[in-house]
């Protein structure tokens, strides 16, 4: 992270006196203020009410995405470029980062402010009702349910990535094509939470009779064993094959990880250990977890931020039936089905209390590194 | 020397250990991969390793029995006796297999065991994936029925035209962003990058519900622009922060030469740090690409249902739902969606790894 001191604007010879601003500049610059406005937003309403055929409006979208952006900050930039020194250096970086703050302000964070606001609100946000939303969800059946199945994602899931991603990394590590196999373990986690749902919904198949094309079935009844209906009839077993598919896809995050730390502990002191006798279940325990432990926890902490959002899977996979619901596809029932906005917005501000940890770790964690 | 035979002996059971979990990895994906290729009826009666050489059951001679031979009594043939239930089911004999051809006609055959070795394999499940058209499906009974293909090519152009800008405008509003955090001082400056960093996390569903009403009053509901802006905005905290990691190691000396020149802020960045950052944006521009890609719950809440903008994912979710038990169509579809990420994994491996190390934190 960067702790290098800032460029000192001073750097050009300062100019003698304090230069006024001119009139021009405050004209030019408000023109090219509207012109960016009135252009920027006639191209927004062009793309809004468009019907050009998809393709070549993606091209134009592309085209505006690069140029436009670029334009816009070239102008502005340009613009400030007409004032004198003193205001150019204050102003400037607020046209660099302007348009992130104006986006993320509109769309990720007076919108959070919004939905804790709702949250406090009836199904229609008409009514002020307190807490009890919040009491609400954690009474309701449903509501404990996706409660107890995300707990579950969250141990079972994260434990099961972190420990075969360990697992993997060292075996990978002393093996003769490691490449291949960390490739390999990886690959999953390129494709889509739907595919890989469509995936293991094949592997999972049943189907009644002798003949079974579901993987998983196939060999049950090929041992001797009665086919199941894995993802549905087997409460509450029917969560961990699903839960099965998250470690099918984010294992490969977690080894690739740990194999980067793992080469990171020094030769010469695993050499020793094993010169003192040590074997290597000892050296595993005692040398590479103390001297990886960092890695581990920030591993550990990714995976489970992930999996307190888990959606997708759950959503191809069963849809929330067979008591497989979960807090994010609870929260898209209820807003999107029942039309309950005090629900929803309660819902999505559970996951945010979860996720708070994380977020003041990351916040020390940056300051720590001298990031300010 | 004994040590050295050793480590050699635990190499052995290193690689095959290993072997066996990369082969366990793979399995789903192979199986998906080949039935894809797989006739319809095929996929729904056998299953997907049947089209690998194996041996199978092949018709051979038939066996005439006396017409009146009691169905309820054992069975004599060939000097054994067998139930009825046993020759319904196929009953081995002798290296052959007996089973009724004809039970009310009192033919049973004698299958003899084969080898299947040529699979039968069709690209028409793609066909029909792709277009939009009807056609008709031969079923295991011999019959036909039509059926309304899914239209899955317009699904895939509508994600390439909302993938590539909703990879490029965040892309570039960050790395501008990022300069600026880096290398220039202002007030707000350390407040506005707090937010930023604790956004990183934020779950997305936070954002939905408001961003939805804004979008219903503005009329962006369902149109592209409305998500490129919508993932620009969920985009924008990671790649900021990954290109503010980035711009930030560059050496100060860089700057400073260019300052003497009489640069402004605006031609160091697009002559000297754009491309110097080039790496740093292909590994977080491929990241960005590929969770627009996959994404599924940003599109299913803005595009709704509106066909003509629908994302392969949004489709694939709608098949796995309406014809959940057509794999022939589920198969080819959802691996039509993978290509493209699996072309980036394995082009640009180098890239694509560094790019989700970074951005796996992301909401």
């Amino acid at each position: 992270m960067g702790g290098q001191s800032q460029l000192q604007p001073q750097m050009k010879p300062r100019s003698k006196a304090k230069q006024t601003v001119s009139l021009r500049a405050v004209l030019l610059s408000l023109i090219v203020l509207i012109a960016n406005v009135v252009v920027n937003g006639s191209i927004f309403l062009f793309f809004r009410d468009s019907t050009l055929n998809p393709l070549l409006t993606a091209v134009l979208a592309v085209l505006w995405g690069v140029l436009g952006v670029y334009l816009i900050y070239y102008t502005l930039t340009w613009a400030v470029e007409q004032y004198p020194d003193y205001v150019r250096r204050k102003v400037l970086p607020y046209i660099f980062i302007g348009p992130a703050v104006i986006i993320l302000g509109w769309l990720l964070v007076l919108p959070a402010l919004r939905t804790l606001y709702l949250s406090f609100f009836n199904a229609s946000s008409e009514k002020f009702v307190g807490l009890s939303n919040y009491a609400a969800i954690f009474s309701d059946h449903l509501m404990a349910t996706a409660l107890r199945n995300n707990l579950l994602w969250v141990f079972v899931g994260t434990l099961a990535c972190v420990a075969f991603g360990l697992l993997i990394a060292i075996l990978a590590d002393r093996s003769s094509y490691e490449k291949l196999a960390k490739s390999i373990i990886f690959m999953p986690m390129a494709i889509s939470f739907v595919a890989a749902g469509v995936i293991w919904k094949f592997v999972y198949y049943y189907q009644p009779g002798d003949e079974q094309i579901g993987l998983l079935n196939a060999i049950v009844t090929y041992f001797g064993g009665e086919p199941q209906a894995w993802t549905s009839m087997l409460q509450p077993w029917n969560n961990f094959f699903l839960i099965i598919i998250l470690i099918w896809m984010q294992t490969g995050f977690a080894m690739v990880i740990f194999s980067a730390a793992i080469k990171g502990v020094p030769d010469d002191i695993l050499e020793a250990a094993r010169v003192d006798g040590a074997n290597e279940v000892k050296i595993f325990f005692g040398i590479m977890i103390p001297y990886i432990s960092a890695t581990i926890l920030t591993v550990t902490t990714t995976i489970i931020v992930f999996t307190l959002k888990i959606f997708d899977v759950v959503m191809v996979m069963t849809g929330g039936q067979y008591d497989t619901e979960v807090v994010a596809t609870q929260f898209y029932r209820q807003f999107f089905m029942y039309r309950n906005f005090g629900y929803g917005s309660t819902l999505a501000i559970v996951l945010l209390i979860a996720v708070l940890p994380v977020i003041l770790i990351n916040l020390r964690q940056f300051r720590k590194q001298g990031g300010f | 020397m004994s040590g050295k035979k050793k480590r050699k002996g635990s190499k052995t059971i290193v690689n095959i250990v290993l072997g066996v979990i990369c082969f366990i990895w793979l399995l789903p994906t192979l199986g998906l991969f080949i039935s894809s290729f797989r006739p319809a009826a095929d996929i729904l009666q056998t299953g997907w390793w049947k089209a690998f050489p194996h041996q199978e059951w092949k018709a051979g001679e038939t066996l005439q029995l006396s017409k009146d031979v009691d169905l309820r009594e054992p069975i004599e043939v060939n000097g054994k006796t067998y139930t009825d239930d046993q020759l319904k089911a196929g009953v081995k004999a002798d290296g052959s297999r007996l089973m009724w051809e004809n039970r009310r006609a009192r033919t049973i055959n004698q299958q003899e065991q084969g080898w299947k070795v040529t699979p039968d394999l069709t690209l028409d499940n793609y066909n029909n994936v792709l277009s939009g058209k009807e056609y008709k499906l031969k079923q295991a009974d011999g019959s036909e029925t039509v059926q309304k293909g899914t239209g899955l090519s317009q699904a895939f152009w509508n994600t390439l035209t909302i993938a590539v800008p909703a990879t490029v405008i965040p892309v570039l509003i960050a790395s501008f962003a990022a300069y600026a955090f880096a290398w220039l001082r202002f007030p707000g400056r350390r407040t506005l990058f707090v937010i930023i960093i604790a956004m990183l996390v934020i779950p997305i569903q936070v954002a939905l519900i408001p961003v939805l009403k804004d979008y219903t009053a503005l009329g962006l509901n369902g149109s592209y622009l409305g998500i490129w802006l919508a993932h620009t905005a969920f985009g924008l905290p990671l790649v900021t922060y990954f290109m503010y990691n980035f711009i930030s190691q560059l050496p100060k000396d860089l700057f400073e030469s260019a300052f003497m020149d009489g640069a402004s802020h605006f031609t160091i960045f697009s002559r000297l740090i754009l491309p110097l950052s080039v790496p740093a944006l292909a590994s977080i521009g491929i990241f960005q690409f590929l969770w627009v890609w996959n994404d599924y719950l940003v599109s299913l809440i803005f595009i709704g249902n509106q066909p003509s903008v629908q994302v392969m994912s949004m489709k694939i979710a709608d098949l796995v739902g309406s014809r959940g038990n057509d794999w022939h169509l589920l198969t080819s579809a959802a691996f039509i969606s993978m290509l493209m990420p699996l072309a980036i994994f394995f082009l640009l491996q180098k890239y694509f790894v560094r790019g989700l190390m970074g951005g796996s934190v992301k909401g």
